[in-house]
């Protein structure tokens, strides 16, 4: 736990210092203003790359979970698409994503909290849409 | 420096506020991810947060799903949201400075007591509708721009590529018909 919280730490501190806790700046490079977004994205990605590439073939397990290093591998289906297309709309319309809006929380934003109480509603919404879905579906076949 | 590689006249209009901040932003992005992945195998995403909290409160069996993790969750974020805090202290406030940071221009900074806090121009309105979208839209894609975009990228999964590919095509669209209809901030 001490260490999860180091790592939020790092990582908050991060989206603070590229101003990706701005909603501005990220709302500008996809307006094709500046395009200093790559850098974060690219940069964040090589350095987990190498430790996903590396950390595997160097030990088995994890030494304070004793879990096993994977990737970070997810199923591909259509969901993954309407997804994905439903965040970049909420990402394009508001300039903030998860991870970056509870960072701005931290630069003194409280304007945030819209964002994040819509985020809230919104993962409410699915996951009683899901669970309702998955309640039906399971009594359909239990038919 | 990349400055040096391509014309300057270029370079200004595509990296108008430089690019130290946000490289070494990105690669401290990636460093939190990876001193948590290295303690404990968790390749960590920041959305699903959002569900594993709301199993506190709600008994959908969709959020019960993430009881087991709710817990180091809610310690990542506030982590987060301390990082980003620390940089407020230092940086925002301008107790500390360095060559590889620079300001930006945009929202509103006020002094709390010598701290400086930034407030973003952005309207509620935009906020609140994006943040429900993004809510649902991280949830149904299995990932956001932290699970997908760091960590699924930083994996080579597929999955993730593709990901990111539609929400950045996505986003992009949607901001330029939100700017084209002249909505600002």
């Amino acid at each position: 736990m001490p260490l999860i919280f180091v790592g939020g730490l790092i990582f908050g501190f991060g989206l603070g210092f590229s101003h990706m806790a701005q909603p501005e700046v990220v709302l500008h490079f996809l307006q094709f203003e500046d395009f200093g977004l790559l850098f974060v994205m690219f940069g964040a990605a090589i350095v987990s790359g190498i430790a996903f590439a590396v950390m595997p073939r160097l030990r088995e397990r994890a030494p304070l979970t004793g879990d096993t290093y994977g990737r970070r591998l997810k199923s591909f289906d259509r969901n993954v698409l309407i997804g994905g297309a439903i965040f970049g709309v909420g990402w394009g319309l508001s300039g903030i994503c998860p991870g970056a809006a509870y960072a701005s929380l931290g630069v003194g934003n409280v304007t945030i909290l819209w964002a994040l109480a819509g985020m809230f509603v919104g993962a409410y919404i699915q996951g009683y849409w899901r669970s309702q879905r998955a309640a039906s579906t399971s009594s359909v076949s239990a038919d | 420096m990349v400055s040096e590689l391509i014309d300057p006249a270029l370079y200004e209009t595509l990296f108008p506020e430089g690019v130290s901040r946000y490289a070494v932003g990105g690669l401290l992005v990636g460093l939190g991810a990876v001193v948590i992945y290295l303690g404990t195998g968790i390749a960590a995403g920041a959305s699903t947060f959002l569900e594993s909290t709301l199993s506190y409160v709600s008994d959908q069996s969709r959020f019960q799903r993430y009881r087991s993790s709710r817990d180091w969750r809610i310690v990542f974020t506030l982590g987060i949201i301390a990082g980003a805090f620390v940089y407020a202290l230092t940086f925002q406030s301008g107790l500390v400075s360095s060559s590889l940071y620079q300001p930006g221009t945009t929202g509103e900074l006020r002094e709390v007591g010598g701290l400086t806090i930034w407030l973003t121009d952005v309207q509620p309105w935009r906020l609140f509708l994006g943040g429900i979208l993004v809510g649902i839209g991280t949830r149904i894609g299995k990932g956001c721009t932290s699970g997908h975009g760091v960590c699924g990228v930083g994996s080579a999964s597929k999955t993730s590529i593709v990901s990111v590919m539609t929400f950045l095509a996505v986003a992009i669209g949607t901001a330029q018909v939100v700017m084209a209809l002249g909505v600002s901030p």
